[in-house]
C-alpha cells in the first residue's frame, strides 16, 4: 500500500528536493514531501538529525541551498514561498501560518500580557476594533482551558504549561491554514504534558488544521502525527502513516528509534 | 591663539566654526534633513557628534539647529514649554555666542525654535522651524528591541506590533493612558515618535505651516514632517484618539485651552496650575487676562532678563 505516497487532490504544502548545506556540513537533504490541509504531520528524529533545519527551511526562516518549498497561499494559491518578495512572504506567515516555539518564552511578548500576547496577530492583520479583539481573546483562552480573568496578567506570572497555552492560542486565533510547531511540549512535565496534547489534538480536529509537529519524542508523535518522516543525518530514512511506522519500521534507524523509547 | 587673534582683530575671538559644527559635518546633516524632508516620518541616520552638553540633553536638536542656523535667523529655545528654564537659556546662549544669532522668546518672531517636550500654544507660520530633541526615535521600540526587526517593520509598513501597546493600556487602565510620545502616522505611511511632547500637542502637527525637524543624537537619527503633512494618532475605532484637558484654568493668565503644568506651592499641597508655554502666558497676561492666582510671584517680571 503506497497510499499515503501519492496526494491527488491539490496540496497544501509541496517540497522537491530540498536541501540545506551549513557551509560544507549538511543540514537536511533532499527532502520532498507533500501534505494536503487538515493533516498532521510528524517530523521524528534523534537530536542533531536535521529536524529543525527542515522547520526553519519549511517556516520560511532559513532559505534552503536548493529545491523548491511550495505553499498554497490564501493570497497568491499555490507558490514558492522563498520566490515571494519578502513583504510579501512575511504578511503571507502572518495570515496563513501560526509557529508554536518550544520556550513559550520565544514565542510571546514577556513584556506584553496574556491578552494582548494572543490579540497581537489580529493587530498585526488589520483590526482596530478593541472590543472585537477583547471578546475573540477571551473566547481563545477559554477555549485552551485558561482562567479567563486572568487575561491581562504579564506570560511570566504563568506556569509553563500556561504560557504555552497562550503561545497555542496566540497562533490560533487568526485562522492560519498551518502551523508548526517545534517540540510544544518539550520544557513540561508529563502530565501537564498529556493534559496539553489532549488540549492540541482537540484543536487541530476541530479546526482542520494541518500541522508540522517536529518532536523527538515518539509518544508525542504517536498521538498527534497522521503521518511521520524519519530523519537521519539530514535525510528522510523513512516516511508513513504513524501508526505503520511506529508498529512496524522497515529501516534499521527507524526500528532502533521505536525499541530505544523507555517503557514504564 | 596669538595668529587667530591677530588675524581678527575687529571680532571676538572664536576658536570654533559658525555655529560650532564644522561645514562637512553641517553638510552631512543637511543631506539628512533633505532626506528626512523628502520622507515624511523617516528615521534618516546621520553621523551624530560629540557636543558639550551629554546625551540627553538634546545633542540630536543642537546639531540640527547648528545645520540650519544663519546670522539672520531670530532663535527661540524653550524647554517643557517655557523659555526661562536652565536648559533653554543655557542652549540659547550657546548659539546667541557661536553664531551671532538675535534670541528672543516671542514665538511669532523667531525663525528657529528649538523645543524640548512642547509645541508651542501660538499656531506656526510658514518659514518658521520647530527643532524638536528626541531621546528615542522609534517607536517601537518599547515592544521590539532588534533595530533589524523594526526597519524591516517600518520598510513593510507593519504597525499591528504599535497597537499592542495601546491595547495594554485600555486593558489596564480602560482608556489610552499614554499621555507623551504619543504615536502618529505620517501621511498615513511611516508611524512615528512625536518625541516626547504631550498628546495635547500631537494635533498640532497636523497640517503645520511650519517645517517640523527631529533629531535624536545619541540614537543618531533625523525625521522630518515638511509643512501640511498629515499626522493622525493612533487609536482604536471604539476607543478614539483624546487629548488631555483641565478641570482649572491658568491661575495666572485664566487661560482654559492651553496645556497646564501642576505646581506644588507649599507642603501643606497647596498648588496652581499655570500654562506650561512661558511665552503664551505672558502674552496673556500683558493682554489683560487675570487668572485667580494673578500677581503671584511665578507672575512677576523677572529681574534678570534671558539673554
Amino acid at each position: 500500500m503506497n497510499a499515503h505516497s501519492e496526494i491527488q487532490a491539490a496540496p497544501l504544502l509541496k517540497v522537491e528536493g530540498m536541501t540545506k548545506w551549513y557551509g560544507h556540513i549538511v543540514g537536511c537533504r533532499d527532502v520532498s514531501f507533500k501534505m494536503r490541509s487538515g493533516e498532521v504531520l510528524g517530523i521524528v528524529g534523534e537530536s542533531g538529525s536535521g529536524k529543525t533545519t527542515l522547520l526553519n527551511c519549511l517556516s520560511g526562516k532559513l532559505e534552503p541551498s536548493s529545491g523548491a518549498i511550495q505553499f498554497d497561499t490564501r493570497r497568491f494559491g499555490l507558490t514558492d514561498i522563498y520566490a515571494l518578495s519578502e513583504p510579501d512572504r512575511r504578511r503571507m506567515q502572518r495570515e496563513d501560518w501560526g509557529f508554536v516555539h518550544q520556550n513559550p518564552r520565544d514565542g510571546l511578548r514577556m513584556r506584553a500580557s496574556g491578552g494582548a500576547n494572543v490579540a497581537e496577530p489580529l493587530m498585526n492583520l488589520g483590526q482596530r476594533h478593541y472590543g472585537k479583539m477583547r471578546r475573540a481573546t477571551i473566547e481563545w483562552l477559554d477555549r485552551v482551558e485558561l482562567d479567563t480573568r486572568r487575561i491581562d496578567d504579564k506570560p511570566r506570572h504563568f506556569s509553563g504549561g500556561m504560557q504555552q497555552r497562550i503561545q497555542v492560542a496566540r497562533n490560533l486565533i487568526h485562522g492560519p491554514k498551518l502551523v508548526f510547531m517545534d517540540e510544544p511540549t518539550g520544557g513540561l512535565d508529563v502530565s501537564v504534558q498529556a493534559r496539553l496534547l489532549d488540549l492540541l489534538r482537540e484543536l487541530v480536529r476541530d479546526l482542520d488544521l494541518a500541522v508540522i509537529i517536529v518532536t523527538h519524542d515518539m509518544a508525542v508523535a504517536r498521538l498527534m502525527a497522521d503521518r511521520l518522516l524519519v530523519m537521519r543525518r539530514g535525510e528522510v530514512v523513512e516516511t508513513g502513516l504513524t501508526d505503520q511506522v511506529l508498529d512496524d519500521p522497515q529501516h534499521p534507524y527507524t526500528q532502533l528509534l521505536v525499541s530505544s523509547v523507555l517503557q514504564i | 591663539m596669538t595668529t587667530l587673534s591677530t588675524s581678527r582683530p575687529n571680532t571676538a575671538e572664536r576658536y570654533y566654526n559658525y555655529a560650532y559644527l564644522d561645514e562637512q559635518t553641517k553638510r552631512m546633516i543637511r543631506r539628512a534633513i533633505l532626506k528626512a524632508l523628502a520622507i515624511p516620518g523617516y528615521q534618516a541616520p546621520f553621523g551624530s557628534r560629540e557636543m558639550p552638553v551629554p546625551y540627553g540633553w538634546g545633542t540630536g536638536g543642537i546639531q540640527l539647529t547648528a545645520a540650519i542656523i544663519g546670522p539672520d535667523d531670530v532663535y527661540k529655545c524653550i524647554d517643557q514649554g517655557a523659555d526661562d528654564t536652565t536648559n533653554a537659556v543655557s542652549i540659547r546662549q550657546f548659539f546667541a555666542k557661536v553664531a551671532d544669532v538675535a534670541t528672543t522668546e516671542d514665538t511669532g518672531e523667531a525663525t528657529i525654535i528649538q523645543t524640548r517636550h512642547r509645541i508651542p500654544e501660538q499656531p506656526l507660520k510658514a518659514g518658521q522651524v520647530l527643532v524638536f530633541q528626541v531621546p528615542q526615535p522609534e517607536p517601537l521600540r518599547g515592544l521590539e528591541a532588534r533595530e533589524t526587526e523594526t526597519r524591516a517593520m517600518h520598510a513593510y509598513e507593519e504597525y499591528g506590533l504599535q497597537y499592542v501597546s495601546l491595547y495594554e493600556n485600555v486593558s489596564t487602565y480602560g482608556r489610552i493612558a499614554a499621555t507623551a510620545g504619543y504615536p502618529v502616522m505620517a501621511e498615513e505611511r511611516y508611524l512615528m515618535s512625536p518625541s516626547p511632547i504631550p498628546k495635547f500637542d500631537n494635533p498640532k502637527m497636523d497640517a503645520n505651516e511650519a517645517i517640523l525637524l527631529f533629531g535624536a543624537g545619541r540614537e543618531k537619527r533625523i525625521y522630518a514632517l515638511p509643512p501640511h503633512t498629515r499626522v493622525r494618532s493612533l487609536d482604536f475605532e471604539d476607543f478614539p484618539f483624546e487629548v488631555q484637558t483641565w478641570e482649572e484654568s491658568c491661575a495666572l493668565c485664566a487661560a482654559d485651552d492651553a496645556y497646564l503644568d501642576e505646581v506644588i506651592l507649599d507642603d501643606a499641597g497647596a498648588k496652581m496650575f499655570v500654562c506650561s508655554d512661558s511665552h503664551h502666558c505672558a502674552e496673556r497676561r500683558a493682554a489683560g487676562h487675570v487668572g485667580p492666582m494673578a500677581g503671584h510671584q511665578l507672575a512677576r517680571p523677572e529681574t534678570e532678563p534671558a539673554q
